[in-house]
C-alpha cells in the first residue's frame, strides 16, 4: 500500500490495496487471538481458516481489478464483474453441497473444501487472465508481474489444500506451503511497484513458457 | 479424486507461472548493457553462457547486496537450478528442450551479470557519498 501510495497509482490498483489492508487487519486479529487463546486453540484455528476464506474473496476483488485494467479498452469490465461474482457464489454453494453429506465434521471439512475450491477457481481465473495478457500482447511489466505472482500464490495454495484433503498426514508439506506463498505475494508486489513504473514495458513474446 | 486432480493441475500451473515470472524478470534486464568494468571482471561481453552463472553468482555474493535485487536473484537462482534439472533429465529425450534450457540458462547468467553491475554501481555511489560527507 505504501509503495503504491508513493509510486503514484493508488487508485488504479485500489483492489490490490484493499486486499493488502484486509490482510494487515486479519493478521492483527490473528495475532490478538493467538496471544489470548494460543496456537492450538479452536478459537485460533476457526479464526485462521475463516479469515483465510475472507482474504481469498478479497483476492477475487483484486483479480477483478486486474481484469478491469487489462480489459479497460474493450469495455467489458461490468460483464466480467458479474460473471466473477456468480462464479464466487457458485463455488461457495458447490463446496457446501460436497460436504453436506459428512455432517459430523461439517465446519472444519467445509472450510478446507471451500478454501481448496476458492483457490482453484482463483487459479483458473488468473490463468485465463494470463492467457488474455498474452493474446492481447499486454506489455506493461508491472501488470504482468502482479498477475504472474498472483497465479503462483493461487497455485501454491490450491495445491497445498488439495494435498491436505488427500493426505491429512503430510502436515510437514501442506503446513508450510501457504505460509511461504503468503510471504512471497507481498514481496513480489512490492518488487513490481518499486522496480517498475506504470509505463515500463517488455516484449510479451518473451514471456510464454513455450517459446513463440 | 477431485483433490488429486486439483493438485496435479495446480502444480502444472505453478510451474508455468514460475517460468513466466522468471522470464519476465530476465526480460526486464535483458536490454541493459553491461559496463566495461563488469565485462572485464567476469569475461562476458554481449552474451553469456550457462556455465558463467556459477562464477557470476560467486562475484555477486562477494559484493554487498542491495535489498531490491535480493529476491529477484534468489528466484532466478531457483529457475536456473530447475532448468539444469530439466535439461539433464529430459534433455536427452528431447534435444530441442535441451537447447531451450541452455538458452534460458545463458539468459539467467546475463541477469546475474546485470545484478552484479547494479550492485557495483550502487556500492560505488555509497562510497562516493561517504567520502564527500
Amino acid at each position: 500500500m505504501v509503495c503504491s501510495l508513493f509510486r503514484g497509482p493508488l487508485r488504479r490498483y485500489f483492489t490490490l490495496n484493499l486486499y493488502m489492508a484486509m490482510s494487515v487487519l486479519v493478521n492483527a486479529g490473528r495475532y490478538i487471538i493467538f496471544t489470548r487463546h494460543g496456537l492450538m486453540s479452536s478459537e485460533y484455528i476457526y479464526f485462521y481458516y475463516y479469515s483465510d476464506a475472507i482474504l481469498t474473496i478479497c483476492l477475487y476483488f483484486a483479480l477483478m481489478g486486474l481484469y478491469a485494467i487489462v480489459f479497460e479498452e474493450l469495455g467489458v469490465t461490468m460483464r466480467l464483474r458479474v460473471f466473477m461474482m456468480l462464479l464466487l457464489i457458485g463455488t461457495t454453494l458447490f463446496s457446501y453441497s460436497v460436504v453436506h453429506q459428512s455432517e459430523s465434521r461439517m465446519l472444519t471439512h467445509y472450510i478446507v473444501e471451500i478454501s481448496q475450491n476458492l483457490y482453484f477457481v482463483g487459479l483458473v481465473l488468473t490463468y485465463v487472465l494470463w492467457a488474455a495478457l498474452l493474446k492481447l500482447r499486454e506489455s506493461r511489466v508491472r501488470v504482468i508481474q502482479i498477475v504472474l505472482s498472483l497465479g503462483m500464490y493461487f497455485s501454491i495454495n490450491a495445491a497445498s489444500y488439495a494435498l491436505r484433503n488427500a493426505y491429512p498426514n503430510l502436515r510437514f508439506v501442506w503446513g508450510y506451503l501457504p505460509v511461504a506463498a503468503g510471504v512471497f505475494l507481498p514481496i513480489a508486489w512490492i518488487y513490481a511497484f518499486m522496480k517498475f513504473d506504470d509505463e515500463a514495458r517488455l516484449a510479451p513474446g518473451r514471456l510464454a513458457a513455450v517459446p513463440r | 479424486m477431485m483433490a488429486a486432480v486439483i493438485f496435479v493441475i495446480s502444480v502444472a500451473a505453478l510451474m508455468q507461472f514460475f517460468v513466466s515470472y522468471c522470464r519476465s524478470l530476465i526480460a526486464a534486464s535483458a536490454r541493459r548493457a553491461l559496463s566495461v568494468d563488469v565485462q572485464d571482471v567476469i569475461g562476458i561481453r554481449q552474451s553469456a553462457s550457462g556455465e558463467d552463472f556459477a562464477r557470476v553468482m560467486q562475484f555477486l555474493h562477494l559484493c554487498p547486496d542491495r535489498r531490491e535485487d535480493r529476491n529477484g536473484v534468489k528466484a532466478i537462482g531457483a529457475y536456473f537450478r530447475l532448468l539444469g534439472a530439466v535439461g539433464t533429465t529430459m534433455g536427452k529425450l528431447i534435444p530441442s528442450l535441451r537447447a531451450w534450457t541452455e538458452s534460458e540458462r545463458s539468459q539467467c547468467a546475463y541477469f546475474a551479470a546485470v545484478a552484479l553491475d547494479r550492485r557495483i554501481a550502487h556500492n560505488r555511489d555509497m562510497f562516493a557519498e561517504q567520502m564527500s560527507a
